[in-house]
């Protein structure tokens, strides 16, 4: 692509802020490989769409990274054992948003083997694009920063859409969260070769990986591993929530919106996470199916926070207890950042393949918050990164008129919380506008 | 003098208003069928919508221009229902009167919650973050959106527990609508006995969580096969069974969670049933 | 079967104990999506701005003595007795303790004569708090500024103990306590005889407006005061420049302008500037979060209105000063500017199909 595409300077967003980071629980050390345990509770449905089909009953023996359900249609992937043993259980356990979800029970032998490997393209280079974008979605890969979206679904655009920049989001916005960090550090050559890819698949070249500012090591470790490819541009970005954010990230590297309602594809753009691109690159070259993820385990009653390299269908009470359990009264359990995460209430809940991080927030840090009568300071509004009215929609949301918060753009919010932080009153606006979202789609859809 | 001259200015000023007034009211009246009007007024005035209509006056206009049955208010009292069906000149109907009952019995002393909870008081949002922390997934949230929607304020959250008082229920419905369990259903309000329970969980898993809900233990199927209906782990009093105040006595559940309307919703009394 | 009164006291089955601590299950609490917040809160803005508004009150107690340390405290303890009286009788949550009704209290008594009596002290605190603010449901929901109604209502109510001023101890001590004026006044009686306007606009005067040595109203006098107090606003983040600045450069061009067209019918840009209300209005009540716009170009458009408003009042009007009047008119205008100074949200596009109709739900 020409070179009037690379930013000289990123563009900056309007909105958004700069909340107290907490990264420095878990920027040091490595990513960990914890002990083996006896038994894993895999979730079967770990991906937007329509749920994979259990293909093994119980007492079935399976083999590490044998896969056990097949998709159904093609918004779904399949999905893998974690390690090699026996099948258990198939029954429900809570799910990340609470409520209770199939999944099945893999209870380990301990030798750990793996299945019949799948084919290595080490070449990938000269690989069929069509044999790639398959080994995407047979290696059961998801969008791996939180959305879970099957990835050979965006890796396969309408034809009529032109895309002509792959956008790797490497910006890590989220308070407290360092496993993009330390992927990128540790894995960089992995990440690199995910987007080369990546851009094959999408039949692009131009590639630019945003990374937000306070990650040197993780732009230098990239920089080195993209050397001699000029294709490939990493961008250093300012810190800011939420860089991440989708659009967000588009705009900053490209200059274009994307418009309300529409989708990055529209601006012929395309956006990958870091994780799911070594995801990909260890599929394609390794030949490895997605069996485990690095999570971030931090907060400040964790003993000994860090990233561990989890297996999908651990649960967070072993994490936690790997990392050495916590030292103070915990008052919330998040799956996920502090910011978009999802607070839990069962420490049976298990890791899947969108958990980017355990954070658990002390009594201290927990305020337990009333909410106060919007004073109309205006912050959410300055704040916001979508440009919403955020304090008439509060409002409006409050006393229940869902047809003035659609008609105050109330569905384009992304539910990024920053007019939650911000307010002095402590209004649950994030809370306010997902109940409203939820109410108008049920009405549209009644209609 | 000045007065005089006042007070003949205003008589005139005002001879004059009156007039073009009841000109313009003769000239241009729309046409409406009295009997509109009158239905109208007859009916409740609460605009629950339990009809289907977007109020009384929309039903009135409905009963009178489109001859729907007026049987569909369940809020209008039976004299009022008479006279309804008189002035629409429609043959008389009976009218099944349905209360509103609330299938969980889990009030906080029952009900284990697994969590705390901080947020919108209303059980929809709630029910999107673990259901508010209650340990059971079918339970009463308690965080009272029905009784916020109740035109009529016929439900009361008492202990974290919605409780409808039939008396004051006139069965529009409007509380099944908001509730996100869907726990809330209408009943014919001769049906006095019900199995306040709405769990489908496994019966240990449930008694782990609530100690008032069905074990499907099947003490009353047992005893009156012909009232009752196993489905799974949750026993129901079969459609139009009439089950007396003494026949519960009797089963005996172990639980509680079969009982009479009235236990439900005056727990005190609930206790001496149940011993 | 157990019988019911068993079951009624078992706990919920534990698990095992870790050989590490962990979170007991039943202590974890949810909540939606943020789980971090601000340390901001109400209670802490209405305690910032009072603390900034400390120079100007230390500065009419300097001037006025014990008549303004009496006018003060009487504000905000009738200010906060209002409130309290109300949530009691209304049995509404008690709200006084996030001081907003002391911060109200505090800048009506900012903005009224030293000789006050008690009993408008009184009569003041009430129109603020009940007539102006708990009337239509309380913090967040007034419509117009509660200090800005009050001052307005005791200026034309009480027009006489409003406009009697207090003789200021360095400046103007030779002039009668009684009759003495304000230099507004004065100013716009020497305009209507078409005297002349130079001690107006001499530098002598204009730094004794600026430091605080004229008559007027209690937190009015001291532009210097005011200013030391806005910069605190802008540290503690809890304004923006916007509506401020659009009020100040208003009334500049505004008064430049009327200036070069005819002379002598007022006082310079910097006399209007210094004396009077401007300052403390545009820094401390135009910039009340409830009553103005939320919107920055908003906010602008309302600055502007406001300074064209207090000109217009104090050049041609029958009143001295009209910053209250000023923005008592624009906040009635507040959610129309809101309504149109709104830019769309991000990546809005009116063509797009997915933005949402009027009447499209419901």
């Amino acid at each position: 692509m020409n070179s009037h595409h690379l930013p000289l300077r990123p563009h900056r967003f309007e909105g958004g802020i700069h909340p107290a980071d907490g990264k420095a629980y878990t920027t040091s050390g490595t990513i960990r490989i914890p002990p083996l345990l006896d038994k894993y509770q895999l979730v079967i449905q770990q991906n937007i769409g329509v749920s994979p089909l259990l293909k093994v009953k119980k007492g079935d023996t399976v083999k590490k990274g044998q896969q056990i359900a097949d998709p159904v249609g093609n918004i779904s992937v399949p999905l893998h054992a974690p390690t090699s043993g026996t099948v258990g259980d198939i029954h429900d356990i809570s799910g990340a948003n609470g409520a209770p979800v199939p999944a099945v029970e893999i209870i380990a032998d301990g030798k750990d083997e793996w299945c019949e490997p799948m084919e290595c393209y080490s070449d990938w280079k000269n690989t069929n694009r069509e044999l790639l974008l398959a080994r995407v979605k047979d290696a059961g890969i998801v969008g791996m920063g939180g959305a879970s979206f099957p990835t050979h679904v965006k890796l396969s655009p309408p034809p009529e859409r032109e895309i002509d920049t792959l956008v790797i989001n490497g910006a890590e916005c989220e308070p407290y969260l360092t496993a993009d960090d330390h992927l990128m550090r540790e894995q960089a050559d992995r990440i690199i070769a995910g987007a080369g890819i990546c851009a094959k698949i999408l039949k692009i070249s131009h590639v630019l990986i945003g990374v937000e500012e306070n990650k040197p090591e993780a732009i230098r470790a990239l920089r080195t591993a993209a050397k001699g490819q000029k294709d490939i541009v990493i961008v250093p970005l300012k810190v800011r929530y939420p860089q991440g954010g989708e659009k967000q990230l588009i705009y900053a590297l490209t200059g274009r919106k994307v418009l309300a309602g529409g989708l990055p594809m529209d601006v012929g753009c395309e956006v990958q996470n870091v994780a799911t691109l070594a995801a990909i690159a260890e599929a394609a070259v390794e030949g490895r199916p997605l069996i485990e993820r690095v999570v971030t385990v931090t907060g400040s009653p964790v003993v000994d926070p860090g990233n561990y390299l989890v297996r999908l269908g651990t649960p967070v009470r072993k994490v936690l207890e790997w990392a050495g359990g916590i030292k103070k009264e915990v008052r919330k359990l998040i799956l996920g950042g502090p910011m978009m995460g999802f607070a839990q209430s069962s420490l049976d809940v298990t890791v899947s393949k969108n958990t980017s991080g355990i954070l658990l927030l002390g009594a201290d840090e927990v305020r337990q918050f009333e909410a106060g009568p919007c004073l109309s300071c205006g912050r959410c509004v300055e704040a916001c990164p979508m440009r919403l009215l955020v304090s008439t929609l509060s409002k409006v949301c409050e006393n229940e008129r869902y047809d003035l918060a659609d008609e105050n753009y109330v569905m384009n919010c992304l539910e990024c919380g920053i007019c939650t932080y911000v307010c002095p009153a402590g209004r649950p606006n994030v809370q306010h506008f997902r109940r409203a979202k939820a109410e108008i789609r049920a009405l549209k859809r009644r209609k | 003098m000045t007065i005089l001259f006042a007070a003949l200015a205003l008589a005139l000023l005002g001879l004059i208003l009156g007039g073009l007034i009841g000109f313009t009211a003769k000239k241009f009246a729309v046409e409406t069928d009295p009997r509109i009007e009158e239905i109208t007024n007859l009916l409740p005035g609460a605009n629950c919508g339990g009809c289907g209509y977007a109020g009384c006056a929309d039903y009135a206009r409905a009963i009178v221009e489109d001859g729907v049955s007026p049987a569909n208010c369940a809020a209008a009292t039976e004299e009022n229902f008479q006279k309804i069906m008189a002035a629409a000149g429609q043959e008389a109907a009976k009218r099944e009167r349905k209360v509103a009952v609330v299938y969980c019995s889990g009030d906080n002393r029952h009900a284990v919650h697994v969590a705390l909870y901080n947020g919108l008081n209303d059980c929809r949002a709630a029910a999107a973050l673990s259901g508010a922390g209650k340990g059971c997934r079918f339970g009463c949230i308690g965080l009272g959106s029905c009784a916020r929607n109740c035109p009529f304020g016929a439900i009361e959250i008492r202990d974290g527990l919605a409780i409808v008082h039939a008396e004051l229920c006139k069965g529009c419905g409007k509380c099944t609508e908001v509730c996100p369990r869907k726990l809330i259903h209408l009943v014919p309000a001769e049906s006095k006995v019900h199995v306040f329970c709405n769990s489908l969980d496994k019966g240990p898993d449930k008694r782990k969580i609530c100690t008032a809900g069905c074990l499907a233990c099947r003490k009353c199927v047992k005893a009156y096969p012909e009232l009752f209906n196993a489905q799974g782990f949750l026993v129901r009093a079969r459609d139009g069974a009439a089950i007396t105040a003494e026949q519960v006595a009797e089963v005996k559940c172990p639980t509680g969670a079969l009982q009479t309307v009235d236990s439900h919703a005056n727990p005190g009394k609930r206790k001496e049933g149940a011993a | 079967m157990e019988s019911s009164d068993k079951m009624e006291n078992r706990a919920p089955v534990q698990p095992e104990p870790a050989a590490v601590r962990l979170p007991e299950a039943g202590t974890l609490v949810l909540s939606s999506s943020p789980h971090i917040r601000t340390s901001l809160n109400i209670t802490k803005i209405m305690a910032q701005v009072m603390l900034c508004l400390l120079p100007a009150v230390i500065m009419a107690v300097c001037h006025y003595r014990w008549n303004a340390v009496r006018v003060i405290l009487l504000c905000m303890i009738f200010c906060a007795g209002w409130e309290m009286l109300w949530c009691k009788v209304m049995r509404q949550k008690q709200t006084v303790r996030d001081l907003s009704a002391m911060l109200t209290g505090l800048i009506l008594a900012l903005n009224v004569s030293p000789l006050l009596p008690w009993w408008l002290c009184l009569v003041g605190s009430f129109v603020a708090v009940i007539i102006a603010k708990q009337v239509f449901g309380g913090l967040g929901q007034n419509p117009f500024n509660p200090a800005a109604v009050a001052r307005v209502a005791l200026l034309v109510g009480a027009a006489r103990p409003m406009t009697t001023w207090a003789p200021l101890p360095s400046a103007f001590q030779h002039l009668d306590g009684v009759t003495a004026a304000t230099p507004l006044t004065a100013a716009s009686q020497s305009a209507a005889q078409q005297a002349s306007l130079d001690l107006y606009n001499s530098n002598e005067f204009l730094w004794n407006a600026f430091i605080g040595n004229i008559g007027g109203s209690l937190g009015e006098t001291s532009s210097l005061a005011i200013l030391i107090g806005a910069a605190g606003l802008l540290l503690f983040g809890l304004i923006r420049l916007y509506i401020p600045l659009a009020v100040l450069l208003t009334v500049t061009v505004f008064v430049w302008i009327v200036n070069q067209v005819s002379p002598g019918v007022t006082p310079g840009p910097l006399f209007h500037l210094l004396t009077g209300g401007v300052m403390l209005g545009a820094f401390f009540m135009a910039t009340d979060y409830v009553t103005s716009p939320v919107t920055h170009l908003g906010g602008m458009v309302y600055g502007i209105g406001i300074g064209i408003i207090v000109c217009v009042i104090r050049i041609w009007g029958s009143f001295p000063e009209g910053m209250s009047f000023a923005i008592v008119i624009m906040n009635a205008l507040v959610p129309l500017i809101d309504k149109f100074c709104y830019k769309r949200p991000f990546g809005w596009n009116p063509v797009n199909a997915f933005q949402p109709r009027r009447g499209e739900i419901k």
